[in-house]
Order: structure tokens, then C-alpha cells, then sequence
């Protein structure tokens, strides 16, 4: 075990967490502000990533893709936002969640029928491709440690804009209370549709980032959907800032326990076993992590309501 | 009130008349159909109980389904290959017996649910349902990467487990065996309702806090809530791993935790027989579309939508006007 190897390991945790806090930071606006349970976020996530695909199939430009996965994500959002989400509003979560639940199924049934089975892929462009060398000689796809800058820069401008403009005072008050700021003029509804198509749009733009490094197919969203859920837990609900930090505490977790833990058991076992046994509780060791977290604070680290 | 109890009647009649009907028409596959019905009900009374009594949305019950399912096909599987389950400290077989592996299955799920509900009771709401659905994602995780027991393949059981004085490879006796647990369960589920206990978890689902102010743990309530909820599921999980001869991580995947809760919506929340009916005719739903079109996920889902967006009650709520509702 290097040091060259942990360097690499934990900026693979580091970019995937940075691309789970974008699915995150949309889900946990939503609770936030409209108090919405929100299953079917991996498949804006998925749409974001087909649009890509499709973009970049027809036009070759990856920057032209990404902007497609935005706006696709971001369009399905606010249609959905429209003419079912805004229903379920008033209604209990067993009803979101099954309202939701049907929508991924039409989400996925429908892609499967326009795209097919098989799995598209999403190339990395030329500008982006290969290795670079970091300090200390260490060399890193140079496509990876962008996602990481992107995410980072979008989370510091996700941060702005709750904090600093018109639109972030209203989410904020929209997630104190929803009356009063009705009552004061803000169109309510207008700040919902935008609330969740902005969620949307995150979401499908991490779907095409992070599509490149992976195939592009249905069902694809709906296990970082459920990790993102892991994050919102641990950060605490309607917190951009524990999305933040529970996204990257979750991508580190992941990334690092797949490694580390094989390594750790092969000091009591034989290696075979060892990486077979390893590997079972590294994919658990994000639910144990957030078990933790939930023993220590039930309502996560960063979440204000009881 | 008495329109429910036709319409209970008549879904009753239904489970005794169509497999009959099947058996003289010599339709084996109805019987397959039906038992799958059945098996899924009994899931879904299980989940019922947590969700229509305790008020507790539990996104994770393919945890318990997929338990029964694995202490079917671990049981079973060490019985086929002649190999001991373990040597030390004493020596155990595998065994092909059903009931002896509906015990297996109950109690295994019964403890699972007591670990979950311990850590997921804490928290409440919306938090408590993406817990159990992470719980649920942490048990297919690992059944994927444990590779003991077929891993991500799942287990094959080459001959369906035995029951003393019955032939289960018929189909229609395996019917009869599910369709009887039916029975015991509802019935169990009808008592528990209406026991001092189910009281007490009904006034726990509403308002927690007077509860404590008459002495009584609305917790501790809802944990045995959970525990009998994840034990019925546990057994129905054994008898579909015994339907299909066949277990594999799917039984534990969210999309089964999703199915087994839409039974109940679908069916109508905390009224007895609506986990029957929903799993009646989301089976139907699957068969009748499944016939017409290869994307039939996509008509089941804008039919689920307009059922939740339209109304509530579920389906026996709307034959059998406003009652026992969820609030």
C-alpha cells in the first residue's frame, strides 16, 4: 500500500462524493423547501445522462452535451414539478413516495422505450482526456480531478445563491415558512417549479458528468439516488451545507472502504476470502456510517427539525 | 362498514373460486398466478401492520421478504448438497421441512426487525423512511457481494421443500398451504387490532405524546409493531422462495420493498383486506399488461399515479365508501 495509491484513492472519494452532494443538494432542497420526498431524483440524474449521450452522439461537443443534460433534467423537472409533484404537496409521504415510486417507473419504462436496452456511452472529450502529473509526481485522469473542481464550484456557487441573491432569501424563508412569505407576495408556487427544476437540472447535470466515466443506461440513477438519501440523513434534511458534508463523507467512505477494508482482513485470512469478505462490508459501510451518525444525532449533523 | 365486509367477502370467495375453477379447467398456471397473489398478500398484511396500524412507512421490508427467501434457500441448499450449515459448536443439517423453515425465516426476520427498529425508531418521518430503505440497500449490497450463497445469482433448489401429509410439488396443494398462512395471518392481524395492545399503537400512530401521559412506551409499541410486521413478511419471503425454487438478491432489492408497499396503498392503507386486493391486482395488472406490451412498467406506473392522485382508500376504500382510513 502507497502512498501514491492512498493520494489516488481518496481524490476518487473526493469526486465521487462532489458529484453525489449535486443529486443531494437538489433532494434536500426539495424536502427543505417543499417538503417533498422525491424518489424519482435518480431519474432526472438518468434523463440528464441520456440527453448527454444523445447530444453528444449527434453534434460531437461535449460542452453542448452537458448544457443538454441541464436543460432536459431541468425541463422534465418542472413539467413533472407542473402536473403531478404539485399535487402531492399537501399529501402525506406514503403518498409521495408511492406517486414517486410510479414515476420512476414511468421515467425508466419510457427511456427503455426510446433509447432501448442497451447501454449508451458518453465519451470522454480529447481536452479532458488522459493523465495528468499532481505534485509529487502522482498521475490522475485529468477528467476526474475536473469533475471534482466543477463540483466544488458549483457547490460554492449553490452557496451564493442561497445566501447572497433575491431568489435564495425566498427558498430560505420558503423553508422557515411557507405562509408567511405567501402572505408577504413571493408566488409561491413560481419558487416551487423553480425550487425543483433547479434540483432537476443538478441532478441531470451529475448524471452527464458522471456518465462519461460510466455506460449510460436505465436504472442507472436509482442507486445513486439512494446514496444521495444516505448523504441528506447524515448532513440533516434542508441542509445545503450537510449535503456538502455528508456527500463527501459518503464518496470517501465508499471509495476507501472498497480498498482499504479487503486490506484489512487479509491480516487475519487468506487473501481470496479476505478480498471476498472485505469488499461484502465495504458496500455497507456508507449504511453503517450513516447508523452511526444517526445513534449520535437523529436528525443528522447540520438538521434543525425534530 | 358493512360494504367493506361484502367486499372482504367477495375478495375471499375469489381466492377459494379461481384457483378451484383452475384445478377443474386443468390451468395450472392460474394456480402459479394465484399463489403468487397470495404469497404477495401475506408480505403485504405483514407491512400493513407497521404502516396502516403503527403509522410506520417502512420503505425496507424487502429486507425481511428477502430473509425468508435466504433461510429457505440456505436451508434447503445444505440439505441438497449433504452438507452441514456448521460443524461447531454443534452440529447442524440443512433441512428440506417447511415448517421448520417458516420457523427459520419468522424468527430470523423477527430479529433482523428488532436491529433496524432499535436504530430507525430514533429518528421519525421522512427520515425513518429513507432508513429502512437504506437498511434494505445494505442487505442487497451484501447479499451481492457475499459469495457463499450464489452471490449475485441468487440459489437454485432443485425440488420444492416438504410438508408432512402433503404433495407441495402440486400446485394446488402448495396453494392451499399459502392460502391457509393467508388466513392465520389475517386473522392474527383482525385480532390485533382490535386488542389493547393494537389500541395503543393506533393512539401511538396519533398522537405519541398522550400516550406517554397515561405511562405507556409509544416506542416500544411501535418496535413490537415492526417485529410482528417483518416476521409475516419473513415467512411470506420463504414461501415465494419455495413458489419460484429460486432466491437471489432482487427479493432484497428497494424495487421489492417499493412493490410489496404499493400492494398495500394500492390494496387501501390499515384496512384488512387491501394488502389482498392490491397484490390481487397488481399480479392481474402484471399478467394482463405484461401480455400486451414489453414496457408494461409504463402503463403500471401512470395507472398507479392516477390511483394515488385521484383519491385515497386504495381500492377496497373505493368500493366500500369512507371507513378506516389513514389520516
Amino acid at each position: 500500500m502507497s502512498a501514491i495509491l492512498i493520494v489516488e484513492q481518496v481524490l476518487n472519494g473526493l469526486q465521487s462524493g462532489v458529484m453525489l452532494f449535486l443529486m443531494a443538494a437538489g433532494l434536500t432542497l426539495i424536502f427543505g423547501v417543499m417538503g417533498l420526498i422525491n424518489l424519482a431524483h435518480g431519474s432526472l440524474y438518468m434523463v440528464g445522462a441520456f440527453a448527454a449521450a444523445a447530444v453528444a452522439g449527434a453534434t460531437g461537443s461535449f460542452v453542448l452535451a452537458l448544457g443538454a443534460a441541464l436543460v432536459a433534467a431541468a425541463l422534465a423537472g418542472g413539467i413533472v414539478e407542473l402536473v403531478v409533484i404539485r399535487r402531492l404537496y399537501g399529501r402525506d409521504h406514503l403518498d409521495q413516495v408511492l406517486a414517486t415510486f410510479a414515476l420512476i417507473l414511468i421515467f425508466s419504462e419510457g427511456t427503455r422505450w426510446l433509447f432501448g436496452s442497451f447501454p449508451l456511452y458518453l465519451d470522454i472529450p480529447d481536452w479532458l482526456a488522459g493523465p495528468v502529473t499532481l505534485p509529487g509526481g502522482i498521475q490522475y485522469p485529468l477528467y476526474r480531478l475536473a469533475l471534482i473542481v466543477v463540483g466544488l464550484v458549483i457547490a460554492a456557487g449553490l452557496g451564493l445563491l442561497i445566501s447572497r441573491t433575491r431568489i435564495g432569501i425566498q427558498i430560505r424563508a420558503g423553508e422557515n415558512d411557507r405562509e408567511m412569505i405567501a402572505a408577504l407576495g413571493v408566488d409561491i408556487s413560481r419558487l416551487y417549479t423553480l425550487v425543483f427544476a433547479l434540483g432537476a437540472g443538478l441532478a441531470g447535470l451529475a448524471g452527464a458528468l458522471v456518465g462519461a466515466i460510466q455506460s449510460v443506461q436505465v436504472g442507472m440513477g436509482e442507486p445513486v439516488l439512494i446514496s444521495a438519501f444516505v448523504v441528506i440523513v447524515i448532513g440533516g434534511i434542508g441542509s445545503i451545507k450537510g449535503a456538502l458534508v455528508g456527500a463527501l463523507m459518503v464518496g470517501l467512505t465508499d471509495t476507501l472502504g472498497g480498498i482499504f477494508l479487503p486490506e484489512l482482513f487479509k491480516l487475519f485470512t487468506d487473501p481470496a476470502k479476505a478480498t471476498a469478505t472485505g469488499s461484502a462490508f465495504a458496500s455497507m459501510a456508507i449504511y453503517v456510517l450513516m447508523a452511526a451518525v444517526l445513534v449520535w444525532r437523529p436528525t443528522g449533523l447540520f438538521g434543525a427539525r425534530a | 362498514m358493512i360494504r367493506e365486509r361484502t367486499v372482504n367477502a367477495a375478495i375471499l370467495a375469489l381466492l377459494v373460486a379461481v384457483p378451484a375453477w383452475a384445478q377443474w379447467a386443468d390451468e395450472p398456471f392460474t394456480i402459479t398466478l394465484a399463489t403468487r397473489v397470495v404469497i404477495f398478500a401475506v408480505a403485504a398484511v405483514g407491512l400493513n401492520i407497521a404502516l396502516g396500524l403503527g403509522g410506520l412507512v417502512s420503505l425496507g421490508h424487502a429486507v425481511y421478504f428477502g430473509l425468508g427467501g435466504y433461510a429457505m434457500g440456505v436451508l434447503a441448499s445444505h440439505a441438497q448438497n449433504y452438507s452441514p450449515l456448521m460443524e461447531w459448536p454443534l452440529q447442524l443439517d440443512g433441512t428440506k421441512s417447511m415448517p421448520v423453515i417458516w420457523l427459520t425465516a419468522i424468527l430470523s426476520s423477527a430479529l433482523a426487525a428488532v436491529a433496524i427498529g432499535l436504530l430507525a425508531l430514533r429518528t421519525t418521518g421522512v427520515y425513518f423512511i429513507m432508513i429502512t430503505l437504506a437498511f434494505g440497500q445494505m442487505a442487497y449490497f451484501f447479499a451481492i457481494s457475499w459469495p457463499a450463497y450464489g452471490g449475485e445469482d441468487g440459489l437454485s433448489i432443485y425440488v420444492r421443500n416438504s410438508f408432512p401429509g402433503l404433495n407441495t410439488l402440486i400446485p394446488i396443494q402448495f396453494y392451499g398451504l399459502c392460502l391457509a398462512w393467508l388466513g392465520v395471518v389475517l386473522f392474527l392481524n383482525a385480532r390485533l387490532a382490535r386488542s389493547s395492545f393494537g389500541l395503543v399503537l393506533t393512539a401511538a400512530r396519533q398522537v405519541p405524546q398522550r400516550v406517554e401521559a397515561v405511562g405507556l412506551d409509544p416506542t416500544r409499541a411501535k418496535l413490537v409493531a415492526l417485529v410482528i410486521s417483518g416476521a409475516i413478511t419473513g415467512l411470506a419471503g420463504a414461501l415465494f422462495a419455495d413458489l419460484n425454487r429460486f432466491v437471489s438478491p432482487t427479493m432484497l432489492s428497494w424495487q421489492m420493498s417499493g412493490e410489496i408497499m404499493v400492494f398495500v396503498i394500492l390494496g387501501g392503507v390499515a384496512r384488512l383486506f387491501g394488502p389482498v386486493a392490491g397484490a390481487g391486482i397488481f399480479v392481474l395488472l402484471e399478467h394482463l399488461l405484461g401480455g400486451i406490451s414489453e414496457y408494461w412498467q409504463l402503463f403500471l406506473g401512470i395507472i398507479l399515479l392516477l390511483i394515488v392522485l385521484s383519491g385515497r382508500g386504495g381500492v377496497v376504500g373505493m368500493l366500500s365508501g369512507r371507513g378506516a382510513t389513514h389520516e
